[in-house]
């Protein structure tokens, strides 16, 4: 049995609006999982409905083996960091890390003992008598960890608590949960809406989509073997290209241009995936395109082309010496494409 | 220098509405401390007189009323119970009222919300007789209970403190449940220190609404013992410096609350800080 163990979850909102529609996911003691997904995909309301803030429409929640669909959420033993941090602004730092503790009848000394602890390894132990507001974001946020940390709960839930800082600090950040989960082994579940995010973060990644997980994998997994559509193009900076295509015979047809893919399919209406870093660009290429746009990234850069009237893009060292109105020759391997089914979205 | 100018204009016409407001006080003030035959003879006066402690100790202790059976030290003391009682209760009835319409899934709150909003519409004056039968048949006639009781809620505190409930974000509620708080706990901890500023404000509001009543303590007392200041102002018959001691002196307990008060009474107005 799985440290948390969803069972077929869905939550319909009063108002109709189904948000999460039976889903499922096992997860083990000491996993780092990231959630993902567009927003208003159900992602928030699922990791809420693990920390008790929303009922559970159907389906059941049990941590540690314990049904919890109707224990109060200050009984769950779960700790949350907030987008906005919602940090209580009346209280000290010291009181905004010890007021959980303090509920729980823990004392005096002890509180001081944990709480001065954890900000000496949040490095805010400078900041313990000042209010939330003489605070920068990245303080805050720190604080925010910290009020989770202090009650060495049974999971961490984590709501898109990077979305609000400047990009510095947010990579600075991630890197400090990543190592504070290791350090701590305390299970941990991460909501964002940022794929680079979600990468990084994840042992697992669990891809969401219109209330519906997707795909549940290792980063890797994910990345190399789409499950659907959808993960295709959400995972992935640049995006993947999908090409509409009709197979025929193991040949897809993309407007003139004919691609083997070395096998016996026949689909009416696919699409073709490949990822711009997977377009094999060379001088005897097959294939001929013109380069409409040039976008310079340093030490890479993106082509953007079109084949028929489908665009795509192309992501190669910028040694290359390429620039808008070239025309350049490139192949597409068949064993780097990942080929969907159009009508069921699914990976065949 | 355009700078400068404006703000000496500003100072100006902020020294005028000053001088309008505290010029008739300072003129009341100083003739109370001169004696009724000066004034009668000379008019009234704008320095100072000889006779501010003699005019003062008489007026506060001089037995008065109808029946001659209180003193103003009395007055005073009834209206500061009555309007103690008033702004106290009013917040507390008020806060409790708006933490359960907001945070509690009431059904129909907006309604009952609306009901109570719209009792702003029936002053007391306009529900005098239902009001005093009420009290009567508890048998609180001549009592501070009756006095403060049916003045004790207050609909536009209720609406203060709801619209700012309102603004407070759900997150810190979420927070605060996930930090093992209970909803009393959460009233406690939380929304009363949140709105301490705005507690400052309504107390003010309502002590002075309370201490400003005369028809209801007029109807409510039967007995001289319960006459407040300003059912005395009314009824001074003293000579002409007694009765401006006495306004003076009523002046007193609102000004004593404001400035006890006053920061958090600024910061509650304008709590969007």
């Amino acid at each position: 049995m799985s440290f948390l163990e969803l069972q077929n979850i869905t939550k319909i909102y009063p108002n109709g609006t189904k948000a999460v529609n039976e889903t499922s996911l096992n997860i083990e003691n000491g996993e780092f999982v990231v959630f993902v997904g567009p927003s208003g995909c159900g992602k928030s309301t699922l990791l809420r409905m693990i920390a008790g803030l929303e009922d559970i429409t159907n389906g059941e929640i049990s941590l540690d083996g314990n049904v919890i669909n109707n224990i109060d959420p200050s009984e769950r033993d779960v700790a949350m960091v907030f987008q906005n941090y919602a940090l209580y602004p009346h209280m000290s730092v010291f009181n905004n890390m010890a007021y959980g503790l303090k509920n729980r009848g823990i004392s005096k000394e002890e509180i001081n003992n944990k709480v001065n602890d954890v900000a000496k390894l949040l490095e805010i132990d400078q900041l313990l008598t000042r209010k939330p507001s003489m605070l920068s974001g990245g303080q805050r946020q720190r604080v925010a960890m910290g009020r989770a940390i202090v009650r060495n709960p049974k999971i961490f839930l984590f709501d898109e608590p990077l979305s609000n800082l400047d990009a510095k600090l947010r990579n600075q950040m991630r890197l400090e949960i990543k190592r504070l989960q290791r350090q701590m082994g305390v299970t941990s579940i991460f909501v964002t809406h940022d794929q680079t995010e979600a990468m990084t973060l994840g042992d697992r990644i669990v891809v969401i989509n219109n209330g519906v997980v997707e795909q549940v994998g290792t980063p890797k997994e994910i990345y190399s073997k789409p499950n659907t559509k959808f993960v295709a193009e959400f995972i992935g900076s640049p995006q993947m290209n999908l090409f509409n295509c009709k197979i025929e015979n193991g040949i897809a047809h993309i407007a003139d241009i004919k691609i083997n893919l070395n096998n016996s399919k026949n689909i009416e209406d696919a699409s073709l995936g490949i990822r711009p870093d997977d377009i094999l660009i060379s001088d005897n290429g097959q294939h001929t395109c013109v380069a409409n746009l040039v976008e310079y990234l340093g030490s890479d850069m993106i082509i953007y082309s079109k084949i028929g009237d489908q665009e795509f893009s192309c992501k190669l060292s910028s040694k290359i010496d390429l620039n808008a109105g070239d025309t350049f020759k490139f192949d597409i391997s068949s064993t780097l494409v990942h080929l969907f089914d159009n009508t069921t979205g699914l990976r065949v | 220098m355009t700078k400068y100018i404006s703000s000496t204009i500003n100072h100006f016409i902020l020294s005028i509405g000053l001088l309008i407001m505290v010029v008739p006080i300072w003129i009341i003030f100083a003739s109370s401390t001169h004696s009724s035959l000066f004034i009668n003879t000379n008019g009234l006066q704008f320095f100072l007189g000889d006779n501010f402690i003699e005019n003062y100790s008489r007026v506060l202790f001089k037995q008065s009323g109808f029946f001659n059976e209180i003193t103003a030290l009395k007055m005073f003391f009834n209206s500061f119970v009555m309007a103690t009682g008033i702004a106290t209760l009013s917040v507390i009835t008020s806060l409790m009222a708006a933490y359960g319409l907001v945070y509690f899934k009431v059904k129909y709150a907006t309604i009952i919300f609306w009901v109570i909003f719209i009792t702003l519409l029936v002053p007391l004056e306009l529900r005098i007789m239902p009001s005093y039968i009420v009290m009567s048949k508890l048998n609180l006639v001549n009592t501070f209970a009756g006095l403060i009781l049916p003045i004790s809620a207050s609909a536009i505190a209720t609406f203060f403190f709801r619209q700012f409930y309102k603004s407070i974000p759900d997150e810190l509620l979420e927070a605060a449940k996930l930090d093992g708080t209970n909803s009393l706990r959460f009233f406690i901890d939380f929304l009363i220190p949140l709105s301490k500023t705005m507690i400052a404000a309504v107390f003010i509001f309502m002590f002075v609404f309370g201490y400003n009543q005369y028809l209801w303590p007029l109807i409510m007392t039967t007995s001289e013992q319960y006459w407040t200041v300003v059912m005395g102002l009314k009824t001074m018959y003293g000579s002409i410096s007694d009765r401006f001691a006495f306004v003076i002196m009523s002046m007193i307990p609102p000004v004593i609350i404001i400035i006890f008060l006053q920061k958090l009474f600024i910061q509650g107005i304008f709590q969007n800080k």
